[in-house]
């Protein structure tokens, strides 16, 4: 399978993902699914900013990503996917699939959410929908970097 | 000019904060402040941003050229004619900047850029 990370990280793109998932996956093409970042050509301009040249990164409204999501699941591209809030993630997954693991790789803490692990806050809600999809059974796990252990859904919540 | 320019460090983790000891120690001057990406996202790493800034004319000095630092920086560059930004921070620059800080924040961002730049080497005997 060469979609190798469908990841939630409402950083979005930055060093975690390009330089620790990009080198240990050897990834050759990053989706950055975001509506409002497909919307902005400024802000497309500063994630381009990071890529290392041999990177390929597209953008994706979520509508986009679902339809395109078999094509990446066929593709010999080394692939990963990065959405940056749960609904987004929860759309894609239930409408392509063959996404069958998601990765939690960084929500970080605001009003209403409770600490899981040092990188992953959630809210109630947020914790039900996530669990919902693993009821479906998709793979949730959590990890911030290769290196990192993957913790199931299951223990955190 | 009027008041000198304030330095802001932008960093993953604590190397803003290292920078900032470090020029501290080595001239004795307090001139910069450092900000963490750590804990937060976007919207916080703004807010923090935007509270070390304070409104000032400043150079906001991030350490890699992409990524959360550099994306925070940029957002309050682009509503602010008085901010400049600087990539790939190194402490060569820091130190030449905090006394070259009587220029305009683009100015002061071309000079800090370039005695960085200086500074990397590959060094021979």
């Amino acid at each position: 399978l060469s979609l190798l990370l469908v990841r939630l990280d409402d950083r979005l793109i930055h060093g975690q993902v390009v330089v620790g998932w990009g080198r240990a996956l050897a990834v050759t093409l990053v989706v950055l699914v975001d509506d409002r970042v497909r919307d902005s050509d400024w802000e497309q301009e500063l994630f381009r900013m990071g890529m290392p040249a041999e990177v390929e990164l597209r953008f994706a409204s979520t509508a986009e990503a679902v339809t395109q999501a078999p094509k990446w699941l066929a593709s010999p591209d080394r692939t990963i996917v990065v959405t940056g809030d749960i609904p987004t993630l929860v759309r894609l997954v239930e409408g392509a699939p063959g996404i069958r693991r998601v990765n939690l790789g960084g929500v970080h803490r605001t009003a209403g959410r409770r600490q899981l692990l040092p990188y992953l806050f959630l809210t109630g809600d947020e914790e039900r929908e996530l669990r919902r999809l693993a009821a479906t059974g998709v793979e949730v796990k959590a990890q911030d970097v290769p290196t990192a252990r993957s913790v199931p859904i299951e223990e955190l919540v | 000019m009027n008041e000198p320019l304030k330095g802001i460090v932008v960093s993953h983790a604590a190397l803003a904060q290292g920078m900032v000891d470090a020029v501290r120690q080595i001239t004795g001057e307090d001139a910069l402040v450092a900000v963490s990406n750590d804990g937060c996202e976007s919207t916080a790493l703004a807010e923090r941003l935007s509270g070390a800034l304070g409104g000032s004319s400043a150079v906001v000095f991030v350490d890699l050229p992409g990524g959360s630092c550099l994306h925070a920086a940029m957002r309050e560059m682009r509503s602010s004619k008085s901010i400049a930004v600087v990539a790939g921070v190194n402490l060569a620059m820091l130190l030449d900047f905090i006394y070259h800080r009587n220029l305009t924040p683009a100015e002061a961002a071309r000079r800090a850029a370039e005695h960085g730049a200086q500074a990397v080497r590959a060094v021979s005997i």
